[in-house]
């Protein structure tokens, strides 16, 4: 008995066919977790939707009717004032101004749901332009990845966002760079920006790297394509704010899109530069009044935002939106140097992702969401060598398990403890037949690897087993920690400390997922430095 | 990227052998097993938090508030009264009508509710419990047993039946075929039932027959009889399976009463509360045969209830007429596939025994419910790398035939999410190789094909979006099961003639044998 729809393997549309198989498997289990918590983002976009639908353009960005205003750019209006049509016509109440306030029914739920699967084909279409060039073994592969990413599970599906969307584009963008359309490119990541603009912190990447690549043929023709990518940008920014630059509403826009006044950490921090600089401002002012010195418990916190002149920090210095914006720039400046002097189209996605960890670990009230705007990207990075490999394996794992806090309730909790061994689970298969397959190929044909350390010498026995896969012991010391942090949060914590000390869990895992992001900065940085 | 160049020439070679799952299988089976379970465990999690039976529903809420009952029960009355009507043990209000083993893993389960969330379990006050947190426990107690017994189970199976045999990448297959069946998950972890244990219970005692354990797969398959009734349907197999591997050894009497003894001595043990004096046996065992619910409950795909829409049987005969005729039908169409068995026990025999015994269970016993779908759906799934298009069939039909009850439980969206991704696993790239040739469907077949699945989707949607005329308002329930019956029968007429082609294959085998 032969089942009329098999397919046979060895056909050239195989690998889409498993790439959309990854992609629909993803999606079954993304409908199992519609009933499942969602967050207060959740009515946030609920409230965006009715405010598209029910006021006019004028009025978006001024109306207060709910307290989550809108705060994201143009585009990203327009995309909801688009769901909102489809909303309209499933539920009216969904687009509600007032009578939608809250609104929880098993409509909007679906429907919303819904939204955030169907906009997830855009991150997938997105993976399938830029691995459309790898051999499959590979492309398989970071598709597994990104498939099976908790992050994505936990911000998008039960959270609540649309983070695979957005990323999608990002993606979508460097997809074009690495093809060397960067017209294109730049074209898609101005579309990005006018959706959501912290992606901004790439922008200088961006920018040094299309100036460079222009410059190459020739000042005249440079200086054409220069003009011709900035009438291009100029024009994307004009679509989304033209319209509120017209109706006089700009300032207002401006405003709601960059509110000062929060505070340098988020409510739970995350785990990146500042937590280690609040550690120490809090350790070494215990350890002066210890000996005597009179310092005063500062008036500020430090995820509120600045009020007056009072600083959050009782010894180390104030920090400002400024200092961290500085801070910032001068991490990333390493990849501009090297974009500049050599715009390889291969390198720009490890440049842009080292350019949103740098904005993670330094920026100003960074979210622990904001973690995924490197990871993903640094899932295609991973497959180019056995180092990349065990740094995103680490790496992975680490911004997963940062966010756990954000599933806060019983019923989830077995979900994303689930999710991050599924997914550990999976990247360790793998990476080990990954590397494996490539021992092997190694063996065949030793061919030099290029940045790698992985220098082919001698018998082609020694080689496979130099490629193999294995996390080192301090690697492994590391995740264990992982482990440890966690049942003590969950469970010695309350068992042997009640509900005294409430912040300690959280700060713990905030603090030892620092440790690992930090590492995976500076692995980061030691390897663009040390690329050609 | 740059290296591609490089590669070019082991990709040609290669070809597209790393599409798919390839990465899955490259190291052992363990870590294949590993990884497809938690999968599968993950999927669990995720379908209980959709509504189980009867939530929301007073005043007898469903199969959940059943089980809750029975955790009540069994926690705060001694066991010689479980069984027992009483002022504190209202037995028509979800008396307990299953096996003590089900009864002792209510209490178990009973006092880990009790230690987290006393109020679920309190007696008299809980009727009707319904909380968040009582809610996730019991889901929990379902997850735990399904780890506990179901798949350990089907882990020990895979390694008594599958090591040496077969592609790797084909054994993945069969592991989420087996762990990943929609009907299982759907049933323990929507509507809320304990099937893992019974099924887990079952496929341990085929593994251990399968690795020529008599005595365990004895006591391993008399716990499951003892945790659900039902498990009787693959008695006949595991009986004509034993006795025929006894008959052949040297001395079959001592061999028989030594298995005889095993399944005695365990049913001793089990019952030990109840044996004190022939009343409460008699009281217990009275339970659990409910002959007066009636020959089927609702609609479902089997003989009686297809046939009824012709002849009205409850009508025309009384319970204890049905009762035996039921009885001897179902002995008649199991009897071939058992006789088989006995002449030639064989390993693979013995799967399609499994198979033939169940269904002919379901679809000629005396109260059927339709989720004992799930009873044959379990060797079916054992057979799945044999029989790979059968077993899609008949997971197809079953899941139809519980679509009204998905319905009933409001569990129409992990119904849709899973029987997207039970195809999806089907046709995993890379999964199942057909090593067999392929002979080009004929398109008469295919069409006839195309046109049931046609047909059981357009039923979907018909049941859900339209209302039933006034005068049938069972019509399409009626329809479904027709539909259904119709596929079974053809299935299980197949795979009985299978079992007996096996036959002849081994004769011919022997033959062989002989003339080398």
């Amino acid at each position: 008995m032969e089942e009329k729809l098999h397919r046979p393997h060895r056909n050239p549309g195989g690998t889409l066919q498993s790439m959309a198989w990854y992609a629909l498997v993803a999606a079954c289990i993304k409908l199992l977790l519609i009933p499942s918590y969602h967050s207060t983002d959740f009515e946030v976009h609920r409230n965006w939707l009715a405010l598209t639908h029910s006021l006019p353009l004028s009025q978006w960005y001024s109306d207060e009717t709910s307290p989550w205003t809108l705060d994201y750019p143009p585009f990203f209006a327009y995309f909801e004032r688009f769901l909102s049509i489809f909303a309209n016509l499933i539920d009216p109440t969904i687009v509600n101004l007032r009578q939608g306030l809250n609104y929880n029914s098993n409509t909007v739920i679906y429907f919303q749901r819904m939204t955030v699967i169907v906009s997830d084909l855009c991150l997938f279409f997105a993976l399938y332009r830029l691995t459309a060039k790898l051999d499959s073994g590979k492309r398989n592969l970071i598709w597994v990845l990104v498939a099976s990413s908790p992050g994505l599970f936990i911000v998008d599906h039960v959270h609540f966002q649309y983070n695979g969307f957005l990323l999608g584009i990002l993606l979508l963008s460097l997809s074009f760079l690495e093809e060397g359309r960067d017209l294109m490119g730049g074209f898609v990541f101005a579309v990005l920006l006018c959706f959501k603009h912290l992606f901004a912190v790439a922008a200088p990447v961006y920018f040094v790297y299309l100036l460079s690549r222009f410059c190459c043929g020739g000042f005249l023709k440079g200086f054409g394509r220069v003009l011709v990518m900035g009438a291009v940008v100029a024009l994307v920014f004009a679509a989304a704010f033209g319209p509120f630059v017209y109706y006089g509403q700009i300032q207002q826009v401006i405003h709601r899109m960059f509110p000062f006044g929060r505070g340098l950490c988020h409510a739970y921090w995350a785990p990146n530069f500042w937590v280690f600089y609040i550690i120490l401002d809090k350790g070494l002012a215990f350890l002066l009044r210890k000996l005597g010195f009179n310092i005063q418990a500062p008036a500020a916190s430090f995820t509120g935002g600045l009020v007056g002149d009072s600083s959050p920090f009782a010894i180390l210095p104030l920090i400002t939106p400024l200092t961290t914006f500085i801070m910032v720039l001068l991490a990333i400046f390493p990849a501009l140097i090297k974009a500049w002097r050599n715009p390889r189209p291969e390198m720009i996605t490890r440049w842009v992702a080292y350019a949103y960890t740098c904005g993670f670990i330094f920026g100003w009230h960074v979210h622990e969401k904001a973690s995924l705007h490197f990871v993903i990207p640094l899932a295609i990075v991973a497959m180019q060598s056995l180092e990349d490999a065990k740094h995103y394996f680490l790496l992975s794992i680490v911004s997963s398990y940062s966010l756990f806090p954000l599933l806060f309730e019983a019923q989830e909790y077995p979900i994303k403890v689930l999710l991050l061994l599924l997914h550990s689970i999976v990247i360790w298969l793998a990476f080990s037949a990954h590397s494996t397959k490539n021992g092997v190929i190694n063996a065949t044909a030793p061919a030099n690897k290029g940045s790698d350390k992985l220098e082919v010498k001698g018998r082609s026995r020694a080689a496979t087993k130099k490629g193999e896969f294995v996390i080192g012991w301090i690697g492994k010391i590391y995740l264990l920690g992982l482990l440890v942090v966690e049942i003590w949060g969950q469970f010695l914590h309350p068992y042997l400390l009640g509900s005294r000390f409430p912040f300690v869990p959280l700060m713990l895992i905030s603090v030892y997922c620092a440790f690992g992001i930090m590492y995976s900065w500076i692995w980061q940085l030691k390897r663009i430095i040390r690329s050609l | 990227m740059g290296k591609s160049a490089g590669k070019k020439v082991v990709k040609n070679e290669e070809g597209d052998d790393c599409d798919g799952w390839w990465w899955l299988v490259h190291k052992n089976i363990g870590a294949s097993f590993l990884c497809i379970a938690v999968f599968a465990f993950l999927v669990r999690v995720a379908v209980s938090f959709h509504p189980y039976s009867g939530a929301g529903n007073p005043p007898k809420y469903g199969d959940y508030e059943a089980q809750r009952h029975w955790m009540e029960i069994t926690l705060n009355l001694p066991a010689k009264e479980w069984y027992r009507n009483s002022t504190t043990n209202d037995l028509n209000y979800w008396g307990l009508d299953y096996p003590p083993l089900t009864a002792y893993q209510s209490y178990v389960h009973g006092l880990f509710l009790r230690s987290f969330h006393p109020e679920s379990v309190s007696l008299f006050t809980s009727r009707g419990h319904e909380s968040y947190f009582g809610k996730l426990l019991m889901r929990w107690t379902v997850l735990s047993s399904d780890i506990l017994f179901l798949f350990p189970a089907v882990f020990c199976f895979l390694v008594v039946y599958y090591t040496g045999r077969g592609r790797r990448s084909d054994i993945a297959w069969l592991i989420a075929m087996i762990l990943l069946n929609p009907c299982l998950i759907l049933i323990d972890h929507g509507h809320f039932q304990y099937n893992c244990i019974s099924l887990g219970l079952t496929i341990g005692a085929v593994a251990a027959i399968l690795s020529d354990k008599e005595l365990v797969a004895c006591v391993l398959f008399s716990l499951a009889l003892n945790h659900k009734q039902m498990s009787a349907y693959f008695a006949p197999a595991f009986f004509s399976h034993l006795l025929g591997k006894c008959l052949r050894r040297r001395n079959p009497i001592l061999e028989v009463s030594k298995l005889g003894l095993v399944v005695v001595g365990t049913f001793a043990i089990v019952w030990w509360p109840y044996l004190h004096s022939m009343d409460s046996f008699l009281g217990v065992l009275s339970r659990l045969a409910p002959f007066e619910r009636g020959l089927y409950e609702d609609y479902v795909a089997n003989f009686w209830c297809t046939t009824s829409v012709l002849i009205k049987w409850k009508r025309l005969f009384t319970i204890k007429s049905m009762k035996l005729l039921s009885f001897w039908a179902t002995i008649l169409t199991c009897l071939p596939s058992m006789i088989q068995q006995i002449w030639n026990p064989s390993n693979l025999g013995f799967l399609y025994g499994l198979l033939n015994s169940s269904f002919s269970f379901y679809l000629f016993s005396f109260q059927v419910h339709e989720k004992s779908i799930l009873l044959p759906l379990l060797p079916a799934s054992l057979l799945a790398l044999e029989e790979p298009f059968h077993f899609r069939w008949l997971t197809h039909y079953a899941l139809l035939s519980m679509f009204p009850l998905m319905c009933r439980d409001k569990l129409i969206l992990p119904y849709v999410a899973l029987f997207a991704l039970f195809y999806l696993l089907y046709h995993a790239p890379g999964g199942r190789e057909d090593t067999r040739k392929r002979q080009s469907p004929s398109t008469l077949r295919s069409f006839m094909l195309s046109f049931l699945v046609l047909c059981s989707l357009f039923l979907h949607l018909v049941y859900i979006t339209l209302h039933p005329p006034d005068k049938y308002p069972f019509l399409f329930e009626a329809v479904i099961m027709l539909l259904c019956f119709s596929q079974f029968i053809l299935l299980t007429v197949y795979t009985n003639a299978k079992q007996w082609m096996l036959l002849k294959h081994s004769t011919l085998m022997d033959k062989d044998k002989k003339l080398v």
